[in-house]
């Protein structure tokens, strides 16, 4: 398959020194972007949507990132083609044949050498093969050949569509005259004759479709002999095409007739759109049997992702994608980007959150009470910095905290306090304390998700600002899309985010684990820092300042989640990480 | 209507002139799509000496897809629903333009000397031809003096 060679020459050194991950690094909770340094653009460039997306520019690896490609429509044709010639070649079968038999083995190509070695005409018989080759038959009457290729243009042209259209099929050339075809078959055995696909004039037998035997209407039967019309030939393959959403195979059209219509057959005998949509059907099962492969899960999007990350390798790899179409999704279980969480504990936290949301339904996400004044606040931006309209008292929306403490080096909104935990448990039930910790989690995990909706919101007000901006100073329409790529970030941190909480749960405290809270916590700090500037007031007469500031914090932010996402993935893989819950349920 | 097409009008003739045994099949006149079909019960079935009556449509695809067909009669059979409804491969997956009305029919008659519980369309009626055959058929037969004989009609 393509990309082999890369992945086979492609190092995998755990003794390499990952800087990021440094402890210098992983506490600087004050420090500013080191902006300037060089070394940084490392961490930006993880956007590009090329087919290798890990090589940086040291050639190292992240433990954050697989292999992976994106392919297009034409990229899988080759692909099967490939695939089939590899093991045609083997066994000295056409092309068409092998990808019939690798298509009813699904694709795996193992079971299919290992099983035709055994019974070959078994594995011939399950994909529905007579016995003879329909290209070789086909290469030895090159008339049939010619034949089809005068009819099929009338033919084609007068048959009307399921839309209603036309085919798309340029017209015959006018006063073409479409002759009978006689073949000679003089050079072919009579044995060979009957075991072959062919189209013939045949006078004496009727068409069991159609009824009828027109005289100039050719007949087509594939090599178990059954013969129906070309017209209605034309009609069933296009009916099938059009009308079974999945079919990977189609019958000759006598009833319980073993033998399946190549594909070949199908080309000569349909529109070409029709063909078109046949090729596409091929190409779907072609990529949901294949392990390695998953179509891109946003809407109407084509592209397909090849990662060789196996199934096994789930508890310790989390394979982050990104498709050409700019979606992120997770290839091991085809959800949503659900870093730096594994696939596992995805499934059990979002089980949990809906077996859950009853119980915690209690919790009004969208509106908070000022605790000083009481007034009502409700959220309406993406920020966790709260400044009461009545009172001007600022607090943070996610622990109800003053904000002063949050601006300080004292952090402690990230981490569920144990010692309030052992207050709870002194005054309430065990399970309160569990529901509690629960609640904790959540509560950060949904905010996350609540502010990430309402950043969408953002989206529309930094247009507005883009236009403004562009309008109030000389900056090109290029150079005010830092704002945009600054929403993008905060979205980005805040997806990632509500995933540590979700990876936090399920993580046994111990003195491993303080780090990991503290990149959180940087990160979220970050964030906020980010997201709030966005939502400040823009002043015209500072407009270069502010735009180096949002430039400054963007990378800022991108490299803290770069190093969370580093730290946790390096952790996975020396399998540093205790979790709570048992992987393998 | 649209003209209809060489095929149905040849096996509107030959249900006619060459009947199949034990089988009527009369297309409406005013819409030879549509067919009024009755089955004798086969002999050496639980439903000999019924007569069934079905509905049967040629839809518009026809012969690309099956016939539409339905009993009308009830019927006790694993594989005939409450609704007359039948559990029959050739009239789903395994339909081909090359099968018939004649084919169809003849398949319909086929099932009813030969009831296949271990494909069920009623799993209560399947169940109970498992578990206790010579019961189940039984009540088959006391369906078919209720409900399927001629003078019932
Ligand atoms: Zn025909
Ligand atoms: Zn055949
Ligand atoms: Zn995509
Ligand atoms: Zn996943
Ligand atoms: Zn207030
Ligand atoms: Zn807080």
């Amino acid at each position: 398959m393509a990309g082999n060679d890369i992945f086979d020459s492609y190092h995998y050194s755990d003794d390499m020194d990952y800087e990021l991950s440094s402890p210098a690094y992983g506490t600087d909770s004050e420090g500013e972007p080191p902006s300037g340094d060089p070394e940084d653009e490392d961490f930006y460039d993880d956007d590009t949507n090329n087919y290798f997306t890990t090589t940086n520019p040291k050639d190292e690896r992240r433990f954050s990132e697989v292999e992976y490609q994106v392919h297009g429509m034409d990229d899988l044709v080759r692909i099967q083609k490939t695939e089939a010639d590899k093991v045609g070649s083997i066994f000295g079968l056409s092309l068409t044949h092998a990808t019939m038999m690798l298509r009813s083995m699904r694709w795996n190509k193992d079971r299919f050498l290992e099983r035709y070695t055994e019974d070959p005409e078994r594995v011939q018989r399950a994909a529905g093969i007579a016995d003879v080759d329909p290209e070789a038959a086909r290469s030895l009457a090159p008339p049939v050949r010619d034949y089809f290729e005068r009819f099929s243009a009338p033919l084609a042209s007068a048959a009307v569509d399921n839309e209603g259209e036309k085919a798309d099929v340029p017209d015959a050339a006018p006063g073409l005259p479409v002759d009978p075809i006689f073949i000679a078959h003089d050079d072919l055995s009579l044995e060979a004759q009957s075991k072959r696909a062919r189209t013939e004039l045949r006078a004496d037998t009727l068409c069991e479709i159609c009824f009828s035997n027109e005289p100039d209407t050719p007949l087509y039967a594939l090599a178990c002999g059954h013969w129906f019309c070309v017209v209605c030939y034309h009609e069933y393959l296009g009916h099938k095409v059009r009308d079974e959403g999945l079919l990977t195979r189609i019958q000759c059209p006598t009833a319980k007739c073993p033998n399946a219509v190549d594909e070949p057959s199908v080309e000569m005998l349909v529109s070409p759109r029709d063909f078109q949509r046949y090729q596409r059907l091929l190409l779907r099962s072609f990529v949901d049997d294949n392990d390695v492969m998953r179509w891109c899960p946003a809407p109407d999007c084509t592209y397909v992702v090849e990662c060789h990350t196996p199934q096994s390798a789930l508890t310790s790899t989390v394979p982050t994608v990104r498709c050409r179409c700019g979606h992120a999704f997770c290839f091991g279980c085809g959800g949503g980007d659900h870093q730096p969480c594994i696939c596992a504990l995805a499934k059990m936290w979002i089980k949990k959150c809906t077996d859950d949301s009853e119980t915690s339904s209690w919790i009004d996400v969208h509106t908070k009470v000022c605790v000083k004044c009481r007034a009502v606040i409700e959220k309406n931006g993406g920020c966790n910095h709260m400044t009461c309209r009545k009172c001007g008292h600022e607090f943070c929306w996610v622990c109800m905290g003053s904000w002063v403490e949050h601006g300080r080096s004292y952090y402690n909104c990230n981490r569920y306090s144990e010692k309030s935990s052992q207050e709870a448990r002194q005054f309430q039930t065990k399970s309160r304390a569990t529901l509690k910790r629960y609640l904790h989690y959540y509560e950060r995990y949904h905010n996350h998700e609540l502010s990430a909706r309402l950043d969408h919101q953002l989206y529309l007000q930094t247009e507005k600002k883009m236009l403004k901006l562009q309008q109030a100073s000389d900056l090109s329409w290029i150079e005010v899309q830092f704002l945009r790529d600054a929403v993008d970030t905060v979205v980005q941190c805040r997806e990632t985010l509500k995933w540590t909480y979700a990876f936090a749960f399920y993580l046994v405290r111990n003195n491993v684990t303080e780090l990991f809270e503290d990149n959180q916590r940087d990160l979220e700090m970050a964030t906020e820092q980010l997201s709030g500037l966005l939502e400040s007031n823009l002043d015209p007469q500072a407009t270069p300042s502010f735009r180096q500031k949002v430039l400054d914090k963007t990378s800022y932010v991108a490299a803290r989640r770069q190093v969370v996402l580093e730290d946790t993935a390096r952790g996975l893989s020396e399998d540093r990480w205790e979790f709570n819950v048992s992987l393998t349920d | 209507m649209a003209a209809l097409p060489k095929r149905i009008t040849k096996e509107i003739e030959r249900l006619i002139k060459d009947p199949v045994p034990g089988i009527i099949a009369e297309p409406h006149e005013d819409n030879l799509r549509y067919f009024d079909v009755v089955i004798a019960g086969p002999t050496q079935s639980p439903f000999q000496g019924g007569e069934f009556k079905l509905e049967l449509f040629l839809p518009e695809g026809y012969p690309m897809e099956p016939p539409k067909v339905r009993f009308l009669t009830k019927i006790y059979h694993p594989n005939i629903d409450k609704l007359g409804r039948i559990c029959l491969d050739i009239l789903k997956d395994k339909w081909s333009p090359a099968l018939q009305v004649r084919t169809v029919l003849l398949s319909i008659q086929a099932l009813l000397s030969a009831p296949n519980p271990d494909d069920p369309l009623d799993n209560n009626v399947a169940q109970h031809w498992k578990d206790n055959e010579k019961d189940a058929i039984a009540t088959a037969t006391a369906w078919t003096q209720q409900y399927a004989l001629p003078a019932s009609k």
